[in-house]
């Protein structure tokens, strides 16, 4: 099976395209965004990139929480940071 | 070492220490607090802190209905991080034999003057969209609520400080009766009233207590605001509360104003280690998720383990100990104790002071343990 050259994903509503192993918390790097905030509102991104942090959590499809250093991009998928 | 004397020695800061200690002080009473370990952080800490009206039993009833009065009372004077939410409770029913129950909890409840409500299918769906689809119905008591117990612990206890109630916080009790008090450093203070309200460890302060540890289990999620709106419990929870021999779980969830979930409960007799039962807490979710099924998605953050204070009735010690004319007992709350603290301690002054109480005191008396020692 031949895999697709490239990927597209939703983040907060703006397509990206992004290679496929491209895990969600790559690609909301890739787009120059933060995961969401803090309950004091403090911007957090990826920092363990293993899924032990928690610090990457953002909505994915509608599942809040999601750890997305542990989540590879799939076509049509809809991020949102912040949630 | 010099002995202090007060009027009244609570030993147990949880949450009916912290409330006895509170209304002792408001009547002018010299005032102590012994507890050897944080304030609030035994079974206070480890409860959900659902403020509910029960009907399990008259007395039940009668205590639990009090104290919730009394919290709502207080309502305006409780800071903000004790976290008090009127989300109301709803019963929530599977099948139609429930139901059956449904209409009784309902002529029970309205009979006495607690508001409730009949929920259909449709109501219950609006209410509470992630319940899993197909229930029979349910009942909304709407007056009751929720709150953080160990924070409510500390305002009751700060609020007795601030009217002279001395605390000994972290200082082990090895003995207490005939007045007098002793700590583990040598410390002895003496007291006309001694109190035991140090909960499931009651029966080692004053032996023949018939208090006894029953563990349940906890688990908390991440944030989730709206997914949940009011503590869910499902009818089947009264048949596993009453279980006096084996294990039991029921579906009982509690909406936090975080947006976090808690997700109860678990009773077991004779576990009385504090680690995760990985087998009954596995059982507790799975029940969890009969109900809500959307919960499976979720992020549990934390889960824990606490030890409630049974007896055999179901229903609390509140007064004197015959054995010893000093000493009166506050424990035995079993799974309600949060609730029926503000209740346990208007009791247990209006005996100390010999007042007659709001509420018919015999139903509580220790007494009544020894005179029907019957284990149903």
């Amino acid at each position: 099976m031949s895999m697709p050259d490239r990927l597209t994903i939703t983040i907060d509503g703006v397509p990206l395209s992004v290679a496929p192993g491209t895990t969600v918390a790559a690609a909301v790097m890739i787009a120059g965004k933060f995961c969401r905030n803090s309950v004091t509102g403090e911007r957090r991104g990826p920092l363990c990139g293993m899924g032990i942090c928690f610090e990457c959590r953002m909505s994915i499809n509608g599942l809040p929480h999601s750890r997305t250093c542990q989540v590879l991009c799939e076509n049509g998928m809809e991020v949102r940071t912040d949630a | 070492m010099s002995t202090s004397t007060y009027d009244v020695l609570i030993v147990g800061a949880g949450i009916v220490g912290a409330a006895c200690a509170d209304a002792c002080a408001r009547e002018g009473m010299r005032v102590a607090v012994v507890d050897g370990d944080i304030v609030g952080g035994g079974t206070t800490a480890a409860g959900m802190g659902h403020i509910v009206v029960m009907d399990d039993s008259e007395a039940q009833f009668a205590l639990t209905r009090y104290s919730q009065r009394l919290w709502q009372e207080l309502r305006p004077e409780l800071p903000d991080d004790v976290e008090y939410e009127q989300c109301g409770t709803i019963w929530v029913s599977a099948d139609e034999e429930q139901m059956s129950e449904v209409r009784r909890k309902q002529a029970y409840y309205t009979s006495r003057g607690v508001p409730v409500q009949i929920l259909d299918p449709s109501d219950l769906e609006r209410l509470e969209p992630n319940l899993r689809k197909g229930m029979a119905g349910g009942l909304l008591v709407p007056e009751d609520g929720v709150l953080y117990p160990p924070c409510a612990a500390r305002f009751l206890l700060e609020r007795a400080q601030s009217r002279g109630v001395r605390t000994f916080i972290g200082r082990p009790v090895v003995r207490m009766g005939n007045g007098m008090v002793r700590l583990i450093d040598g410390e002895q203070f003496s007291a006309g009233v001694l109190v035991n309200a140090a909960g499931s460890l009651a029966p080692a302060l004053t032996p023949g207590t018939d208090v006894k540890k029953r563990k349940g289990h906890l688990v908390i999620t991440d944030r989730y605001p709206g997914f949940l709106r009011h503590q869910l419990v499902e009818l089947g929870y009264l048949k596993s509360a009453h279980s006096l021999t084996s294990d039991s779980v029921a579906f009982n969830v509690q909406p936090r104003r975080t947006g976090q979930i808690l997700i109860g409960s678990s009773r077991q007799y004779g576990a009385d280690h504090k680690e995760v039962d990985t087998e009954i807490m596995v059982r507790m979710l799975r029940r969890a998720e009969e109900y809500m099924p959307g919960l499976a998605k979720l992020s549990a953050i934390r889960t824990w383990t606490g030890f409630r204070a049974a007896t055999p009735d179901k229903v609390p010690l509140i007064g004197p100990w015959p054995e010893d004319k000093t000493l009166f007992l506050a424990t035995g709350h079993e799974g309600l104790g949060i609730t029926t603290s503000l209740g346990t301690a208007r009791l247990l002054v209006d005996q100390i002071v010999g007042r007659e109480p709001e509420i018919a005191a015999e139903p509580y008396l220790p007494s009544r343990v020894g005179k029907e020692h019957v284990h149903a």
